[in-house]
């Protein structure tokens, strides 16, 4: 029988050991965001918002960078979302299974594995120069989509999936098309779970600092665009630009710029577990 | 219009939107591979995989790709350390030992873990980590390779604990109940029958945390340093082969010239890196997934 104690203690250790696991990393992001906000929050006001960045740390503002953000994420959503949710339908409702089919399946799995980096290449050498789209917004903007294709195609793919069958051959019976029924049925039914997907695909484009970097946005950038073909900066390059530096002034303001990337990651972050909740929580097929 | 030709027309509108991810692929392959013969012309593959120095940058340049190759394993390396370990007991726990409420709450908390943008866990493991470790080990870099690879683990995290326990999830109850109708206690269930059984998931999971690793840019950019350095001392600075490139895009390199190239080969051989990595996966899923029906 002792064997069978130590066995129970042993049970018991691991237990602990698996509470201490499960919260170690919150824990530890919390103190990390903790001494974030006292580092960086008395820099928060209305100037920070709306000065341009400038070499002196307390003058030195976001604006130009979180305009940059905005710009550039609406740009991302009118390009990937279209695309994004009609490759999803294609590849649930439309494709046969096939050999071809199976190929293009792999190829997404395997496109949500490339680091984002080589999309920042991509996207340099194909819309900044060979189309010669330049430094410019819509050039950040089409690599960014090329990113995030894959999350929002597999979450569309997997909300048509949930949708039972017998809606879309009730639909069927009554004389409706293909596309009648997927875009009177099936998407409609979907939506929630797509909008999800599309909203950390979103959250995610929003915090991508790599691939810009390679595509040429800029560090300094000394005014707010006009246009998708001005160059830009965004909010993570502010960050990481400032993050570079020695001087203790421009430190504290990274940690505000932190407090504002994050404020918006997890906002939207909270939109998508609570749109997953509801939608799991109403539709009972 | 003719409706049948409208459902032609449609269904090739979506087929061309699904083609796109195909196209992506070709791109990715086309341009790696066209820019990196330019480099490949003036450096052979024996220098490029022998030479211990990578100068590009510098009047005296070599191109050995080691340094570099280094400083992305040993960055990985600390990441896995931490993750592998950690994910694999919140999994672990979280399906045998936690109840319902406590899952249904903490795995949402979880996930923003991976969420939090990769430039803010730069500056963590660059102004709280580094200070940190600096009590422990006083000779450690400003710029080191151990802080930024801790940091890394954390963001793997979910990674690992949410896919292995959905392949811990898929391994069919009788087995588990079969177990404890012997007398196991939880943990002996845990790691004798259930961890076996969903060990190709698992797997898994190390396997794409490992591709993560490798790709991942704006941590060691900004905590692990800019400097290619042949060295398995995590205390020393070290620079990767993403955050290589991160250097050269910021400077002001000519375009065609070698050293522009230079982006394009260790690009090249991160892709095929972890191209490989994610098909072994995809392999393993397929063949070595246990069916329980």
């Amino acid at each position: 029988m002792n064997s069978n104690r130590k066995n129970k203690i042993i049970d018991k250790l691991f237990q602990y050991f698996g509470i201490f696991c499960t919260l170690i990393g919150l824990v530890l992001l919390a103190l990390f965001i903790g001494r974030i906000v006292m580092d960086g929050i008395s820099r928060i006001d209305i100037d920070f918002l709306t000065n341009l960045p400038s070499r002196k740390a307390d003058k030195a503002g976001i604006y130009t960078a979180w305009a940059g953000s905005v710009w550039l994420v609406i740009l991302t959503a009118i390009i990937s979302i279209p695309i994004g949710i009609a490759a999803g339908i294609y590849l649930e409702e439309y494709r046969k299974k096939n050999r071809l089919a199976n190929i293009l399946e792999i190829n997404i799995s395997n496109l949500a594995g490339v680091p984002s980096i080589i999309y920042g290449i991509l996207g340099l050498e194909i819309f900044a120069r060979t189309l010669h789209m330049g430094h410019s917004i819509l050039t950040g903007a089409c690599t960014l989509s090329l990113l995030i294709l894959p999350v929002i195609i597999v979450a569309t793919r997997e909300a048509l999936k949930a949708v039972p069958g017998t809606i879309r051959e009730a639909s069927f019976g009554m004389g409706a098309t293909k596309w009648q029924t997927t875009w009177y049925q099936t998407l409609p039914a979907a939506m929630g779970g797509i909008m999800t997907g599309i909203i950390l695909a979103l959250s995610r484009a929003i915090g991508e600092t790599a691939p810009l970097i390679v595509v040429g946005a800029l560090a300094y950038v000394a005014f707010v665009p006009h246009s998708i073909m001005d160059e830009f900066t965004v909010l993570p390059m502010q960050i990481f630009n400032w993050t570079s530096r020695p001087d203790a002034g421009f430190i504290r303001n990274a940690a505000a710029g932190i407090i504002i990337l994050l404020g918006i990651t997890f906002f939207l972050n909270g939109i998508a577990v609570y749109l997953r909740y509801r939608w799991q929580k109403k539709v009972k097929w | 219009m003719n409706i049948k030709l409208k459902e032609k027309f449609i269904k090739s509108l979506l087929a061309a939107a699904a083609l796109i991810t195909t196209l992506t692929t070709i791109g990715i392959i086309v341009v790696l591979f066209s820019q990196s013969w330019g480099f490949f012309h003036k450096v052979s593959l024996w220098e490029f995989f022998t030479e211990k120095e990578w100068t590009p940058l510098f009047t005296d340049k070599k191109y050995g790709i080691l340094p570099l190759l280094s400083g992305t394993i040993m960055t990985s390396l600390i990441a896995l350390c931490v993750a592998l370990p950690i994910g694999l007991t919140i999994a672990i726990y979280l399906s045998e030992y936690a109840n319902q409420k406590f899952r249904s709450i903490i795995k949402p908390l979880l996930e923003i873990l991976a969420a939090v943008p990769t430039v803010v866990y730069g500056f963590f493991a660059l102004t709280v980590v580094t200070p940190f470790l600096k009590g422990i080990f006083p000779q450690i870099a400003s710029f080191n390779g151990l802080s930024a690879g801790m940091v890394m683990g954390i963001m793997i995290i979910p990674m690992i604990s949410s896919l292995s326990e959905d392949a811990l999830y898929a391994v069919p109850k009788s087995l588990k109940e079969g177990s404890y109708a012997m007398g196991a206690t939880r943990f002996q269930t845990a790691f004798k029958v259930l961890v076996p059984a969903a060990s190709s998931g698992i797997i898994v999971s190390f396997i794409l945390a490992i591709s993560r690793a490798f790709g991942e840019t704006m941590i060691v950019a900004i905590a692990a340093g800019q400097q290619p350095n042949l060295t398995f001392n995590p205390l020393e600075t070290m620079e990767t082969i993403t955050s290589y490139i991160v250097q050269v895009s910021l400077g002001d390199v000519p375009h065609g010239s070698i050293e522009y190239n230079t982006i394009f080969a260790t690009a090249l051989f991160l892709f095929v890196f972890t191209f490989i990595l994610n098909n072994i996966s995809f392999f393993v899923i397929r063949k070595y997934q246990q069916k329980y029906e």
